[in-house]
């Protein structure tokens, strides 16, 4: 009987340990496969990190390989003689006489009597086509600058026409297959390339061309310059407008109005508004601003306009933000020292939320430096040479010009694309560093 | 407190500025085809004279027209450019609004080229085969009008290779694919005998028509011209329908208005062909080649000759009105319509336009320097 009981408790005991370890056993196998998922779960998030690292060094990796080309531009030293008959102006001409003369003829001679050898109508005018088409107006104003120079032999430091300069910088004196060659250049131009490379004359500087001159339709001579000031032209106007009735709103409607239906309705409006595609806003901008009040097309005015009610919702939903971030017990504490309602906002509430209000702003003012779809539809989408000197000149922006550029013709303007594409995102990068840096410097933890 | 107050100010102050006064330089809208013409054109008149350089937009022919039309003051635009020319629904329009004296300016020509990258097969082609390729109805075997069933150029012609049809080309709200549509396949489409006597017939053969109509299996195109015309509806109404309709089967690709990504698609595919303007292939030509058309290789000899087909005209128009009232605007079209700008040696010309004959710039630019009205 003692000895059944034994054996049954053994035989329990052991039956008990079996089912402990098959339990242990079938917990191991649970926790491997947890741990396995939890694994696959981090993996998975890793890849999707290294692939989007992956497309933004892609993307940065192609735009930079192509557009760094762009910031260097041909130029070739060429001794140019003054001509006091050809020209029929003296050291002492007016700057009328000067503007008169005719510098175009002079320039094509001076450039004949350079190589005589070219004497045949086609091969005369790809001598011409080497260099830029502006070279007359050049020689016109340095004359202008400086009417001494008559007479006078100086070095020119000629600008090569986009042609010249893509060959030059791309394909000359490398071994390429013809087919990799980028060059549409004559056999007679490429020797002309290679002999005056020989004599030293031809040099690369630093493009400073594409910072001080505004849009153009020669490759060589087109810069962003317009573009800039227009961006920020339109800019300001965005500033000016969005800001003060952003920052208004938000207290309005954090502070002061009542909760009720016509709060919630106006509160989820800002959230839709938030999400409207910027395109609708363009039309708007059409219907409203140019059709009912009359106002003039393809200003940075305009643009501001319409860029304000893009941003808007982006800066009233952030500055409401902050404003609920600021502790309760700062409003209290100041309405229990007897300040007013508006004196507590004005006085403590604003100073602490304005970090978060501003950083708000200047998020939605990088969206609204980017942004192109809008202004398409109210004429700023346009070529325009020049540099606009105030908010009711015709004007373009830097997403604009980009977007022209990348839809020229001629070969030139794809590095030129790209590297306007590199100076906006520099830009950006430098707002949304500067909104990074005012948080991490204003805010205030409680 | 004082921030709002500044911001305030600004905001007083840039609504004052609203009022604008009257417009120192020009305002060109329109085609797009014609814009890296106009500008220029734009672009050296404000260099070489005191007045501003005038500002160019993109609009396309019909949105140009369109703002063109809508009246005179310095609030609308002064010029429009077109790809082709103004229509008369759009001339009525402009004399309701009170646009009355226009001048029209035509500049020159501009070929539509069919191309593939240069390691492809050339292609010799007809506007015939363009048809057969790309319209939506082509005759099947019992001579009715059928959904086009060819999958290869072999099938369009035994001469040409036997590669998938695969052709790039801008979407229909481009004037490139307007032209294309009426020169190369409506030119087409003229070739197939049937469609030549259809296209022959006035509105006092309704009957014949309609027969006609009955043989080729196309009552739906018929019955659409007789809604829009009602009794004056002719044949050629039918052709202009049945001809300019594209494939929507895939064998056309829509590849958007810029014209330097659809180069670079044909790069990426050598089986692919591309349509786009004289000008891209011009600059691209050491990346695709164009095919040859009825003959003739699209070169600037050939377009400027006629003896290419698929070219088409460009204009521009100019709002009487305004001239004297925006200043430098007779002199832009002196400008344009000079020897140096337009003429056979002139710099459009290096940047792809084809000039006029002789005779045709002699008068153009005479009426034109005259401000001479345009009649419809």
């Amino acid at each position: 009987m003692t000895n059944s009981t034994n054996t049954e408790a053994s035989q329990a005991i052991t039956q008990l340990f079996e089912d402990r370890t098959l339990l242990a056993k079938k917990r191991a196998v649970a926790r491997k496969r947890r741990n396995r998922s939890e694994q696959r779960f981090r993996w998975a998030g890793r890849l999707s990190i290294a692939f989007g690292i992956a497309c933004v060094l892609f993307l940065f990796t192609d735009i930079i390989s192509k557009g760094i080309g762009a910031f260097t531009q041909t130029y070739v030293d060429v001794e140019i003689t003054f001509n006091q008959e050809t020209l029929g102006l003296s050291s002492q001409s007016t700057e009328q006489e000067i503007k008169a003369a005719s510098f175009s003829s002079f320039y094509k001679k001076a450039l004949r009597e350079k190589y005589p050898e070219i004497t045949g109508r086609k091969e005369k005018r790809e001598l011409y086509a080497m260099f830029t088409s502006d070279m007359p107006l050049i020689l016109r104003n340095m004359v202008v600058a400086d009417p001494s120079i008559m007479g006078s032999t100086q070095i020119i430091s000629m600008i090569a026409d986009d042609d010249f300069d893509t060959y030059y910088k791309h394909s000359y004196g490398r071994d390429l297959d013809e087919a990799d060659k980028i060059s549409r250049l004559s056999d007679m131009q490429e020797g002309l390339v290679d002999s005056l490379a020989k004599s030293g004359a031809v040099k690369t500087k630093f493009n400073t061309i594409l910072f001080t001159n505004s849009d153009s339709r020669e490759p060589e001579l087109a810069g962003i310059k317009g573009a800039v000031v227009g961006s920020i032209l339109t800019l300001l106007v965005t500033l000016a407008l969005s800001f003060p009735i952003a920052v208004a709103t938000a207290i309005y409607l954090e502070e002061f109005a009542p909760t009720n239906r016509i709060t919630d309705f106006i509160e989820v409006n800002i959230n839709n508004l938030a999400a409207v595609p910027s395109v609708i806003f363009g039309l708007l901008g059409l219907a409203i601003f140019i059709n009912f009040f009359g106002m003039p097309r393809s200003v940075p005015l305009l643009g501001g306009f319409v860029l304000t009610l893009m941003t808007l919702p982006t800066i009233i939903i952030s500055s409401r933000a902050a404003i609920k971030a600021v502790p309760p017990s700062i409003r209290e504490a100041a309405l229990g020292m007897g300040a007013s309602k508006v004196q507590t906002v004005i006085h403590h509430v604003l100073p602490l939320a304005m970090p978060g209000m501003l950083t708000g702003t200047i998020i939605g003012m990088s969206q609204a430096l980017g942004e192109t779809a809008p202004l398409l539809m109210i004429g700023m989408v346009a070529f325009i040479v020049d540099v606009p000197t105030g908010i009711t000149d015709s004007a373009t922006v830097l997403p604009v010009q980009i977007f022209l550029w990348s839809d020229s013709p001629e070969r030139a303007f794809v590095e030129k694309t790209s590297a306007a594409i590199m100076v906006l995102l520099t830009f950006l990068i430098c707002m949304n560093s500067f909104a990074v840096w005012l948080r991490k410097r204003l805010e205030r933890r409680w | 407190m004082k921030k709002l107050l500044i911001s305030l100010a600004v905001v007083a102050s840039v609504t004052n500025i609203v009022t604008a006064s009257a417009r120192d330089s020009i305002s060109i809208v329109g085609s797009s085809t014609v814009y890296p013409f106009a500008t220029v054109v734009a672009e050296r008149f404000g260099k070489s004279t005191d007045f501003k350089a005038p500002k160019v937009e993109s609009t396309g022919s019909g949105g140009g027209l369109k703002l063109f039309c809508k009246g005179v003051g310095v609030a609308t635009v002064d010029i429009t450019n077109a790809s082709r020319r103004i229509k008369s629904s759009e001339f009525e329009q402009c004399q309701k609004n009170g646009v009355k004296d226009i001048v029209e300016v035509l500049i020159g020509y501009d070929g539509i080229v069919l191309a593939n990258a240069k390691d492809g097969v050339p292609m010799q082609l007809s506007r015939k085969d363009i048809y057969l390729a790309l319209a939506k109805l082509v005759p099947g075997p019992e001579g009715k009008l059928i959904e086009n069933p060819n999958k290869t150029w072999k099938d369009v012609n035994p001469a040409l290779p036997a590669k998938k049809i695969e052709v790039l080309g801008p979407p229909p709200t481009s004037g490139t694919r307007d032209a294309f549509a009426e020169l190369a396949l409506e030119g087409g489409a003229r070739s197939i005998p049937d469609i030549a006597a259809l296209r022959n017939m006035g509105a006092d053969q309704a009957d014949e028509i309609q027969a006609l109509v009955k043989k080729l299996g196309i009552e739906a195109a018929w019955a659409t011209s007789l809604k829009n015309k009602g009794a004056s509806a002719k044949g050629k109404d039918v052709v202009k329908i049945i001809g300019r309709s594209v494939r929507e089967d895939g064998a056309y690709i829509e590849a958007g208005e810029n014209d330097n990504l659809i180069v670079n698609k044909l790069v990426a595919n050598p089986n692919a062909l591309g349509i786009f303007g004289f000008s891209f292939l011009d600059q691209n030509s050491d990346k695709v080649q164009g095919s040859i058309i009825d003959g003739n290789e699209p070169s600037f000899d050939a377009i400027a000759s006629g003896a290419y087909t698929i070219s088409r005209p460009l204009y521009f128009y100019i709002k009487k009105a305004h001239i004297g009232t925006v200043p430098g605007i007779q002199e832009y079209l002196n400008t344009f319509v000079s020897k140096d700008t337009i003429g056979p040696d002139g710099y459009l010309v290096d940047k792809g336009l084809i000039p006029l004959g002789e005779e045709l710039y002699e008068e153009m630019a005479t009426n034109a320097r005259a401000l001479k009205n345009l009649s419809l």
